[in-house]
């Protein structure tokens, strides 16, 4: 298969890369950027953890093209620490114990961010609703939507979302 | 694994009607691509040829004029749809249409034509769009044609779509006075794809006294949306009653034509069409008298 070029900025950094166009967004971050942190799971679009956020928006990286991001900005959970300071939302999820093996928490974080930075003051029920598709195996749901309602809450204080 | 397949971006209308005559013996076309990467992950769907539209931003927009209705393009996601305030005000049954879709993720890439071209008869937009009376647009490389969406699904995951043309947009008229629309769809996930769904109008007559109108369209009950005029008859004419009610769902139910599958059986879903047809009829009927409050 014949590979093409796709330009892409990813946690703020541009890269051209050739893959070939088979390529899902995801296995480009994994295979190619060693971006480990977007995890990939059911390979079926069904539970999320493969979220991030493509152009502002939380999408299932498992989901789309890689070559439909040529060209598009993608933040993955490597993007939210800054020099070892984790995000409020971080910090919450720490705090709540909002993750038992933590194989979702990459996509619930991102997922969550989009979020946030869309809906800043959300009730209960919408953080349920904004992350209804983002499944945890382990059923630690409670804690996460405490946690993501804390940030809301502004209990949090520190950089950005 | 996808198989192989040779990759067209096009940025333009014209450009990937052309597209589609040059390579018409073998392609498939990718927008959102939420339901087709999974087809094609599980090599169901091998194109030889594919024609990614997401960039045709010609073909994303959202339109209302007073006298013509509602105008979405193919390429619009089912969050803009949602997030739309002209829809929020107009047609308000089709924002609760796209918050009960699927996850915000797919709602955020996934694109309203991209649905309807799946031709999933378990998709959501198709039933309300027909109850609403939608037509489509749709072109090849020679001509544009329209064509009511009732008429666009013609069985499980096959569409009125010829070799060569493509979705442009979808089309719904001013909603008459004195209607209402509900909408439900029976499942066991939030946000899943239903089992059964229905989406009912009804018009009411000027004193509110009786039916004017109606349309009843059923998801998930054959292999593509299902008007049920028979049904749809019943009402017209009539008081709301509920032996009125159970008519109109006994008949639907006796018209759906379902299948057994792993989410439910036909009798199952036969009496799901019922159900659901009396709670949606009395829905929008009850909907509608409050128009006449007003």
């Amino acid at each position: 298969m014949e590979k093409q070029l796709l330009r892409i900025t990813v946690n703020h950094q541009y890269h051209e890369l050739y893959i070939e166009p088979k390529r899902l967004l995801v296995e480009v971050l994994r295979n190619e950027l060693e971006l480990t942190g977007t995890k990939r799971a059911c390979s079926t679009g069904a539970c999320c953890a493969c979220s991030v956020i493509l152009n502002g928006m939380a999408v299932k990286s498992c989901s789309v093209l890689a070559m439909q991001a040529d060209e598009c900005e993608v933040l993955t959970v490597e993007s939210l620490a800054e020099n070892g300071e984790l995000t409020p939302l971080q910090k919450a999820f720490l705090d709540f114990g909002a993750f038992q093996c933590g194989f979702c928490t990459s996509g619930m974080l991102m997922s969550a961010t989009a979020f946030l930075r869309e809906t800043p003051k959300p009730t209960v029920d919408q953080i349920r609703e904004a992350l209804h598709g983002n499944l945890c195996r382990c059923t630690g749901y409670n804690s996460i939507i405490r946690a993501v309602k804390a940030v809301a809450d502004g209990k949090y204080k520190g950089s950005s979302q | 694994m996808i198989r192989d397949f040779v990759y067209f971006k096009a940025g333009t209308v014209k450009e990937t009607l052309d597209l589609l005559d040059k390579y018409k013996d073998d392609y498939k076309i990718i927008c959102g691509g939420q339901s087709l990467l999974i087809l094609m992950r599980q090599g169901l769907v091998a194109p030889a040829n594919l024609i990614d539209i997401k960039k045709v931003t010609e073909l994303s927009y959202i339109e209302f004029d007073l006298k013509t209705g509602l105008k979405i393009g193919a390429a619009t996601t089912h969050r803009d749809i949602e997030k739309s305030e002209i829809i929020k005000k107009h047609y308000p049954i089709l924002v609760y249409m796209e918050e009960n879709i699927a996850s915000n993720q797919t709602r955020n890439w996934g694109t309203i034509g991209g649905n309807l071209c799946h031709g999933d008869p378990t998709g959501d937009p198709g039933p309300v769009f027909i109850a609403l009376n939608a037509l489509v647009k749709i072109a090849d490389k020679k001509k544009e044609r329209n064509l009511l969406l009732e008429d666009f699904f013609v069985d499980y995951f096959e569409t009125a779509l010829q070799d060569g043309e493509l979705l442009l947009e979808i089309q719904i008229p001013i909603i008459a006075p004195l209607t209402a629309v509900a909408y439900e769809k029976f499942n066991i996930i939030q946000n899943d794809q239903g089992i059964v769904s229905a989406a009912v109008s009804i018009t009411l007559t000027k004193d509110g006294d009786s039916c004017k109108d109606a349309r009843i369209v059923l998801g998930g009950a054959a292999s593509k949306p299902l008007r049920i005029k028979e049904a749809e008859q019943i009402l017209m004419g009539k008081k709301l009653t509920d032996s009125l009610l159970k008519k109109a769902g006994e008949k639907a139910s006796e018209l759906a034509d379902p299948v057994s599958d792993i989410h439910a059986s036909e009798t199952y879903r036969r009496y799901l069409a019922e159900v659901l047809t009396k709670r949606m009829v009395k829905k929008a009927w009850e909907q509608a008298l409050t128009y006449m409050k007003r």
